[in-house]
């Protein structure tokens, strides 16, 4: 008995949910993900898939993939919110709410880990993957392989996060799980374990995507982009993935010195012992400040393609854009200290990182003028992506403004973990990131798929998710300034406080709609694709390379390797046509594509059962798995088989069906 | 679909394809992160190395001469490294073996006189447990160790393939690129040496 306790480590028949709320969220989950297996097994897809998709090394199909996971994980984290609501909006001086304590400390954790690591970075991944070797005019990244294996890393860390529902807890220490709670002593369950390895196995994969994308950028450029010809998109990736490269190593360290901490009894973080559980915060800040500045910019880069391509007009202030990308990437490095000014660092250092905080906010000021100098005397035309635009425009502003406010750091200190922080950071994170890339899906989807969603629907979405956030967060602001703390369980009737949590419900309700209108427009997009086809490969009249190629865009994207003159590429091309220039007919050459990756999915499978392993101390499969992964990798980067070519002849071929089966000229 | 211009007349840039000019790029990037993890533990020591706990300082843990035996072995490493690295570029497949050998037995040496210091800590009661002092030194070096151990697999894994392949076109890519990663080690325990141990010895 003893040998069989010590070979499952901490597992035992009490980890199961013992509350009926995870009971039947694990139950419910458990059903759809037996449902979708018996489905695909049912219509015989498992190959189709295997070979099509799970090892399919192209990006556009690991971009279609992450944000599938998004959207998913977009719903887990919306109940969550809802539930967090509910609790909020009930739980007043005699009636204790819809769930325990322990509970919803559970759930808010998991809200914002999901919400930030698996939507927010989810969607970030995909568009980036989507768009950016188009954009470039390239064929793929710069490492095909790796790219594949970021993406089942990312997939494996959000695998763990959902396990944490029906087998043991997870993290009830908020979303950054500062120590002393997150320490063993005050935590002892596995929920910060679970926090701590599903964040370490999808970190890892998105540095590695911060390294590839970097290479793509500097290495594969089309013929004749200089850096200063580059799509606004593509510097505002630069600027993201940079910050990926200098910031996430520090996640990687705070993350491991944290499980030594509780797992090998290191004094890093522990309230005695000679630990300093401040540096924690310094070191989790360090990387977390740049974090937001990496969901945010490549939301900023959609916006300008959108914002320039729904004008017809040339982006206004190129350069001044492309300074303001730098600038945002070399602050974001300085102002960490602004989410603890609090901790006593003293007047000195407090005020030099509250002025840091408010000189960010100048190159973002610059951008928004540029996009609306852009719009101005324009002919705009009001596509879904503008609309998310417009709003994204009015929030973001309000948002902003309110960081200002809270950069001072005396006003901090009355703001500092209120209410009104976090409506401030859910005015930057829904109104900036997620409106940017709803945006963008809107904008680049006939491109990856052959047809355009559905425009009306797309607004239906737009304004629920508008209308529903200003319910659901104004009333944050306010109870946030009447001194209602976050993460608050409880609270009592005299502070008059409910009625404001009842509106922010019904906010969270309408958004709920939104994300429902969001999932409606594709079903009907697809049911009604024959109506919505985008034969031309130019639906947007679009000023970039990827509008020149055919949608959907083949698996080689470019059949001849595309050569750039301007800043708006394709726009001048277009011009020119326009005034005489001839269509050449294309020579097409030998293309060299990569094969199918297994591995990637095989790594990603050992490190999540390593991650498993790790949370419950079972150390022989950790071991196991650890060798698993590392023999997958030498097999793999031994291997000098991994590409092959694809003939002239084959590409002409396929060129003139694609042609043909869209009826194009 | 095509472009009324032509490839020939553009000067301002052509894209790289070339895989082994992506790979090494990619690589010095992966060092460049590699740096800031490193600079993330060496933060941390910084700042928890005088919380002793009442326990012993670097001052009365370290012995200077054992620690210098150590680095030799590892620079010498690294000049057995450059020396494979020379005569991979003069295409010696045998010479290439010899001197990665040298480098990797040096490496297992080094290994094992660091391994040797760890356990004669913890055997006297300083393990990483004793103190924040001693858990950042110990996270610190040992994130070192650990770099060295991956190194010496992957050259085990390398000297199998040149063995077995000889000096493709691909093996050279990757000995270019290891010989890189086993430098960037040298480079951390010169750090290493000087912050750890030689303050350590002045009491700084």
């Amino acid at each position: 008995m003893d040998i069989f306790a010590n070979l499952l480590g901490k597992l035992n028949w009490h980890i199961f949910p013992q509350d009926t709320l995870t009971r039947g969220a694990t139950v419910s989950m458990g059903l759809i993900v037996i449902a979708l297996f018996v489905f695909i097994t049912f219509k015989k897809k498992w190959k189709w898939l295997w070979k099509e998709w799970l090892t399919s090394v192209d990006p556009k199909k690991i971009g279609v993939m992450y944000i599938v996971v998004a959207l998913i994980m977009l719903v887990r984290g919306g109940a969550d919110a809802l539930l967090l609501r509910a609790q909020q909006a009930t739980s007043v001086g005699t009636s204790h709410g819809i769930m325990s304590a322990n509970t919803f400390q559970q759930i808010f954790s998991a809200h914002g880990t999901i919400m930030i690591f698996f939507v927010g970075m989810g969607l970030m991944f995909g568009l980036i993957n989507l768009v950016l070797p188009l954009q470039i005019g390239a064929r793929d990244v710069a490492f095909p392989f790796l790219n594949l294996t970021s993406f089942w890393l990312f997939a494996a860390g959000m695998i763990l996060v959902n396990l944490s529902l029906g087998i043991g807890d997870f993290s009830a220490a908020g979303w950054l799980a500062y120590p002393p709670l997150s320490e063993l002593q005050y935590s002892p369950g596995v929920g910060v374990d679970y926090w701590i390895w599903s964040l370490q196995i999808a970190g890892v994969g998105s540095l590695l995507s911060g390294v590839n994308f970097t290479a793509t950028i500097i290495k594969m450029r089309a013929a004749g982009m200089t850096l200063m010809k580059m799509p606004m998109f593509v510097w505002s990736v630069l600027g993201c993935v940079l910050l990926i490269i200098f910031a996430f190593p520090i996640l990687t360290v705070t993350l491991a010195l944290l499980f030594l901490d509780r797992t090998i009894g290191t004094n890093f973080f522990t309230a005695s012992g000679g630990g300093n559980m401040m540096m924690y915060i310094n070191l989790i800040w360090a990387w977390g400040h740049p974090e937001v500045y990496i969901l945010i910019l490549p939301a900023f880069g959609v916006f300008s393609e959108v914002v320039a391509t729904f004008s017809r007009k040339r982006l206004f202030g190129y350069t001044s854009m492309v300074w303001a990308i730098g600038a945002i990437t070399i602050l974001s490095f300085s102002v960490w200290l602004h989410h603890f000014f609090t901790m006593g660092a003293g007047a000195d250092v407090n005020g030099f990182f509250g002025i840091m905080t408010m000189v960010i906010a100048i190159p973002t000021g610059v951008k928004i003028f540029n996009w609306l100098a852009t719009m101005y005397r324009g002919k705009i035309s009001f596509k879904t992506p503008m609309f998310w635009f417009l709003g994204f425009v009015g929030l973001f502003t309000v948002g902003g403004v309110a960081g200002v406010v809270m950069a001072i750091p005396p006003a901090d200190f009355q703001l500092h973990n209120s209410l009104f922080l976090v409506a401030h950071f859910h005015t930057m994170i829904v109104g900036g990131v997620l409106f940017g890339y709803f945006a963008g899906i809107n904008y680049w989807f006939p491109k990856i798929f052959g047809f355009k969603l559905h425009e009306g629907l797309g607004r239906c979405a737009f304004w629920c998710w508008f209308v529903g956030f200003l319910l659901a967060f104004v009333p944050l602001y306010i109870l946030g300034l009447m001194g209602a703390t976050r993460r608050i369980d409880h609270y009592s009737p005299s502070l008059g406080w409910q009625p404001l949590f009842i509106v922010a419900g019904i906010g969270a309700v309408i958004i709920a709609i939104g994300v429902a209108f969001l999932f409606l427009q594709l079903v009907v997009s697809i049911i009604q694709r024959k109506q919505n086809l985008d034969k031309t490969g130019d639906p947007w009249n679009g000023r970039t390379l990827e509008w020149s190629i055919p949608s959907p865009a083949p698996f080689y994207n470019f059949a001849v390797a595309p050569v750039v003159n301007d800043r708006d590429a394709f726009w001048a091309i277009k011009q020119a046509r326009k005034a005489g220039d001839k269509v050449e007919k294309p020579k097409y050459e030998d293309i060299v594509v990569p094969k199918n990756a297994p591995a990637s999915i095989i790594i990603g499978m050992f490190a999540l059962v390593f991650g498993f392993g790790m949370i419950w101390h079972i150390w022989w499969l950790s071991i196991i798995c650890f060798i698993g992964l590392l023999l997958t990798i030498i097999v793999r980067t031994t291997s000098d088989d991994t590409e092959y070519v694809l003939e002239a002849s084959e590409v002409e071929k396929i060129e003139t069906e694609l042609r043909l089966k869209r009826g194009y000229a | 679909m095509t472009t009324p211009y032509n490839v020939a007349t553009i000067k301002t840039h052509v894209p790289d394809n070339d895989t082994d000019s992506k790979t090494i790029l990619g690589f010095w990037i992966y060092i460049m992160t590699d740096c800031v993890l490193f600079a993330s533990l060496f933060a941390t020591y910084a700042v928890l190395h005088k919380n002793t706990f009442d326990g012993p300082s670097a001052q009365q843990l370290f012995s200077l001469k054992y620690v210098l035996t150590e680095t030799i072995v590892l620079l010498t490493s690294s000049f057995t490294c450059g020396l494979a690295i020379l005569s991979l570029r003069q295409n010696h497949k045998n010479k290439v073996l010899f001197w990665f050998s040298i480098t990797f037995i040096l490496g297992i040496v080094f290994l094992a006189l660091e391994l040797t210091d760890f356990r004669h800590l913890a055997l006297q009661g300083d393990s990483w447990r004793r103190s924040g002092f001693l858990s950042s030194f110990f996270a610190l070096v040992g994130t070192h160790g650990l770099h060295i151990t991956v190194g010496l697999i992957w050259m085990l894994v390398m000297l199998v393939r040149v063995w077995m392949v000889g000096l493709s076109k691909g093996n050279i890519r990757r000995l270019t690129l290891l010989s890189i990663f086993w430098h960037f080690l040298d480079i951390i325990w010169i750090f290493i040496f000087t912050i750890v141990y030689l303050f350590g010895a002045l009491g700084i």
